[in-house]
């Protein structure tokens, strides 16, 4: 009764569902015509600001990033 | 372990069933369900404010199923930017289930299906619409409603042959030299996906 179905060869490598969605979802828009393609990255990038603390305050102001959703390879 | 399941699962019965001595009712009964004593004792300590809410007061009926089969299929296939098809109603779809394409009529039994990187096809009438989808999930429910969602879907056209052609190669190659086991889910991913994607362009 405990016994598992066959899981998924990513599920086996250690994988979560998400990260391999997002795996194809990569893959397919890096193979789109142009303008589709840029549109893609462009609809995709994700802006961010990192901060490290240290005794209760920003180390930095902030670091400011601008980061394409990390495309694998 | 399999011996032992038996008595645990009795065990977890019976020191459960005090607490759920009342079977949980479907949502497809409507919910009313308010606790009076509740409401009694709240109004006691703070008459001016309403009792809370519960998630079941919000809950709209489950949607009940038709007697007769309709005719045609309510189709809402959705991506995270934007809503491709909202309430479109179709003949047939057929969706890159990972257990194979499967055609869904209306009347189709309620499934919920993981999708595949493959074709999902459209049908109404004469006209069939093609969208290439990257994975996701198809629910289909009992009232002939299915909802698709996919992360990325993209008509074959804007498809790219010659990327696709090296990617595929591109990703074989990793798969023959990969060392650890997430390069080789990986690399297999990126064969999947690009084989799909030449299957689809060239089928």
């Amino acid at each position: 009764m405990a016994s598992s179905a066959a899981v998924p060869f990513w599920r086996a490598a250690g994988m979560m569902y998400i990260t391999y969605s997002n795996i194809c979802a990569n893959l397919v828009r890096k193979c789109l015509r142009e303008p589709f393609k840029a549109e893609s990255m462009n609809r995709e990038k994700v802006h961010f600001s990192l901060s490290k603390w240290a005794d209760g305050k920003p180390e930095k102001p902030g670091f400011f990033f601008f980061f394409f959703t990390l495309l694998p390879v | 372990m399999f011996r032992q399941a038996s008595r645990l699962l009795y065990r977890s019965a019976a020191a459960g069933s005090s607490k759920s001595a009342t079977a949980r009712a479907f949502s497809t009964e409507v919910p009313s369900t308010i606790d009076s004593t509740f409401v009694e004792s709240w109004k006691k300590v703070a008459p001016n404010m309403d009792p809370p809410q519960t998630p079941s007061s919000f809950m709209k009926p489950r949607p009940s199923t038709a007697s007769s089969i309709p005719t045609k299929l309510t189709v809402n296939f959705v991506l995270p930017y934007a809503s491709e098809l909202s309430g479109k109603e179709v003949d047939m779809v057929i969706i890159p289930a990972t257990t194979g394409q499967m055609g869904v009529l209306p009347g189709h039994v309620p499934t919920i299906a993981e999708l595949k990187p493959g074709i999902m096809s459209v049908h109404e009438g004469t006209d069939v619409k093609k969208y290439f989808v990257s994975s996701g999930f198809a629910f289909l429910h009992a009232n002939s409603v299915a909802d698709i969602i996919a992360v990325e879907a993209v008509s074959l056209e804007n498809i790219d042959p010659s990327q696709v052609q090296k990617g595929l190669a591109e990703f074989t190659q990793k798969l023959a030299s990969a060392a650890t086991d997430l390069e080789k889910a990986e690399a297999q991913i990126g064969v999947e996906v690009h084989s799909a994607m030449n299957a689809a362009l060239t089928g």
